[in-house]
């Protein structure tokens, strides 16, 4: 079941259109990859769903009803442009933003607690925010996110200013959140990290959705029966009318190929002959990556 | 649930609590009253720079004794000494100055000199030509044989003071002072002016604060926009009342301790006492009281100003000045909420500031012309214009103002600033929102248009 939906939403600015009738459907527990360009609608379709700016049509659904403003308290929002007032401190201002989403005082703090002693940043609380790192900063600012406990969150590229060990920390937190039956919508340009973590996406581009669905079957789809293949010693395949070689390299008594089958071959059927020729060492479908899927689907389209 | 109060709670503590928001706070009524104090304690120095001046006349003694000695001041008298012997070393003898008076001065006015090494001061010109003009005066009425000549001067000696009354509406005659409806007129205005303008751009910053640290798009993800600037909006204006508070009660202390320590003076309470007892009985027979005990005409003026002071519409005033600071306010510090969620820093505010400034500025300038001339159409008009009439009518108020003129002004003050906070409202909701765009009037105008 779907726990967010949008449908057929359009915005216009003036007379810039920033989304043209997108439609994304986010089923429960799933993390969910908004991707795009700059500039393609992603952050008006963002706060679109966090109910910031309103859609000129189309409508949104949340947990199987039109989203309302009670919602907010349901949803948990990082944006990209990570804020927090300067010259307040932590605990001071984490507390303000969980009451700003509707926890009473004593139940921000029972959670705040938890959330800073899970996160190891306890002794920050009483400390001005422009006394911390961005790192620090960032932490303070995911734990805002999350404290109100919402269904829906929202990460706008969550990683930036991490070193790779909180970047873990982070990732294995959200996780974590999914885990407890939160659903995630993961904004970022770093596809390493959306082959890594989404089950689902949608791309963006120019205010229209132009790709959309699960990862795998997304990569599969674009996969154009490509195989990487490596021999011991001196080995090559014949271009027949049934292989097409794309790249050969050897090195170390091995070679390695990269080669296009036609369409109706199965893999089975491709081992068959490539052990007839040599020593296989490995043998891997070769599925292009999110990345090379992002920049083919987006220039096709310019 | 309604988030507004945990915007204000948070506005108003933020504010409060800061070092510069204290150190204010203290300053502020010590400046004040440093104002009145310096000159204070300056005009009790120069008194009690005590001067001793020689008198010497060209070999007559028409005017011994003639002038006063005074608290600081000592005329001696010298005989059978000439101004030229003197002259040369009078310093030495202890003398400020020597006071040369040649017999033609009851024909020649200027036949009379000071001679000193400095400067002497206004007051102690005043206190010679006082005395010298009496006393030529008595001495040529003396020419004319008058009997008891000395009681009948003394009975003509008058003080002239124009007591202003107003005649209300049921026919009511009330003492009033035009010196303390310009006082009034004045204070008010300029307080308005003040607060609004001061309050008013601190909402300005601190929306470009938000802005600029971008902690705004996680708060309008929790709350709607109108809400973090009504919430903002009124967090400050009751910081503006808790500083103002502070002032008036601080102020008030300060004054009572002077006027208890420095000012000890018998004269004084003699004065308070009186005004008590002006205010308590009642007045018409006060008068006549004063009249015949012979009461120090100086003592029925002050008692005058004073109850005239209290004859001020002080209840119509205070209202007025609340009702027009918060709309005034509100009206003010939705425009410069706009205009913050407009641009990208501080310095970008300027193009924006200036046809705020104007009108306000243009208020106070009225204010202070209508102290010279409540009547003037200019005042009228502008005491009607809600960009101006919070600064004007405070200024009109005190020299009475027809209801249906001061209704009126309210009534476009209220249409007007909540048509100004319902627009300002549409430009900050697109506003915040905005970066990188070159501000404009123009771009404003196309986000007011924007849908939800």
């Amino acid at each position: 079941m779907a726990l967010f939906e949008a449908k057929n939403v359009t915005k216009k600015y003036g007379t810039q259109l920033a989304l043209d009738n997108v439609s994304i459907s986010v089923p429960e527990r799933c993390i969910f990859g908004l991707l795009g360009p700059n500039g393609a609608g992603k952050t008006t379709l963002i706060r679109i769903i966090n109910q910031i700016t309103g859609p000129d049509s189309g409508e949104l659904f949340l947990n199987g009803h039109k989203l309302n403003a009670e919602d907010v308290m349901s949803i948990g929002y990082l944006p990209e442009e990570r804020g927090l007032y300067k010259k307040m401190k932590v605990g001071e201002q984490a507390l303000y933003f969980a009451q700003l989403k509707g926890l009473s005082k004593a139940e921000a703090m029972r959670r705040l607690k938890y959330w800073f002693k899970k996160l190891e940043i306890v002794d920050w609380w009483g400390k001005k925010v422009e006394e911390l790192s961005k790192g620090m900063q960032q932490k303070v600012q995911f734990v805002t996110t999350v404290v109100h406990e919402p269904k829906l969150l929202i990460f706008d590229e969550p990683f930036t200013g991490f070193d790779p060990v909180n970047a873990n920390i982070i990732k294995n937190e959200i996780l974590f959140l999914r885990e407890r039956g939160a659903t995630i919508i993961f904004s970022t340009h770093n596809m390493e990290s959306v082959e890594e973590l989404c089950d689902n996406i949608t791309l963006i581009n120019k205010a229209k959705a132009i790709l959309e669905g699960n990862v795998y079957d997304i990569r599969k789809q674009w996969a154009a029966n490509e195989y990487d293949i490596v021999f011991e010693g001196d080995v090559n395949i014949p271009e027949n009318g049934r292989f097409k070689i794309i790249s050969r390299q050897q090195d170390n008594g091995k070679s390695a190929i990269r080669f296009k089958a036609k369409g109706d071959d199965d893999t089975n059927e491709i081992l068959q002959m490539a052990v007839g020729l040599g020593k296989v060492i490995s043998f891997n479908p070769s599925l292009p990556s999110m990345n090379e899927i992002f920049i083919r689907v987006v220039e096709s389209r310019n | 649930m309604n988030k507004i109060p945990v915007i204000i709670k948070r506005e108003y503590l933020t504010r409060v609590r800061k070092k510069s928001f204290i150190i204010m706070t203290i300053l502020a009524p010590v400046l004040m009253a440093a104002l009145i104090i310096i000159p204070t304690l300056v005009m009790m120095n120069q008194q009690q720079d005590f001067k001793k001046i020689a008198v010497i006349e060209d070999n007559s003694d028409l005017f011994k004794g003639v002038i006063k000695n005074t608290e600081n001041l000592e005329f001696v008298y010298l005989d059978n000494v000439k101004v030229d012997d003197l002259k040369s070393n009078f310093d030495q003898a202890g003398y400020y100055g020597i006071l040369y008076i040649s017999p033609e001065i009851v024909n020649t006015p200027n036949a009379v000199q000071l001679i000193s090494k400095k400067q002497p001061p206004i007051g102690l010109l005043q206190h010679i030509e006082n005395s010298l003009e009496k006393e030529i005066e008595r001495q040529k009425l003396m020419t004319y044989n008058i009997e008891n000549l000395d009681q009948i001067i003394k009975n003509v000696d008058t003080k002239v003071s124009v007591q202003t009354k107003k005649i209300g509406d049921s026919g009511v005659i009330k003492d009033t002072s035009t010196g303390i409806s310009m006082a009034l007129a004045y204070i008010g205005g300029l307080l308005m002016y003040m607060l609004v303008f001061i309050f008013g751009s601190q909402v300005m910053r601190g929306v470009i604060e938000e802005k600029t640290s971008r902690v705004v798009e996680v708060i309008v993800s929790s709350v709607k926009p109108v809400q973090l600037m009504m919430g903002k909006i009124v967090g400050i204006a009751l910081v503006g009342l808790t500083q103002f508070l502070i002032w008036v009660f601080l102020t008030m202390g300060i004054l009572t301790v002077i006027k208890s320590t420095i000012l000890k003076t018998e004269n004084l309470t003699e004065v308070s006492q009186n005004m008590t007892k002006s205010i308590l009985s009642d007045e018409q027979p006060q008068m006549a009281q004063d009249q015949a005990a012979g009461v120090n005409p100086d003592m029925a003026e002050i008692r005058q100003l004073f109850s005239s002071a209290l004859n001020q519409p002080w209840g119509l005033i205070i209202l007025s000045f609340i009702f027009y600071f918060v709309t005034g306010y509100l009206l003010y510090a939705s425009i410069f909420a706009a205009i913050g969620s407009a641009v990208d820093n501080e310095t970008e505010t300027q193009q924006f500031m200036l046809p705020v400034t104007i009108p306000i500025i243009l208020g106070l300038m009225v204010a202070m012309g209508t102290m010279q001339n409540p009547e003037s159409s200019l005042s009228f008009w502008c005491s009607l214009i809600p960009l101006t009439s919070p600064v004007v009518m405070m200024a009109r108020i005190p020299f009475g103002v027809p209801y249906w003129q001061l209704l009126l002004s309210m009534a476009l003050m209220i249409v007007t600033f909540v048509a100004f906070v319902w627009m300002a409202a549409k430009i900050y909701r697109t506003g915040i929102l905005m970066y990188g765009k070159k501000s404009s009037w123009h771009e404003m105008w196309k986000w007011l248009r924007y849908s939800g």
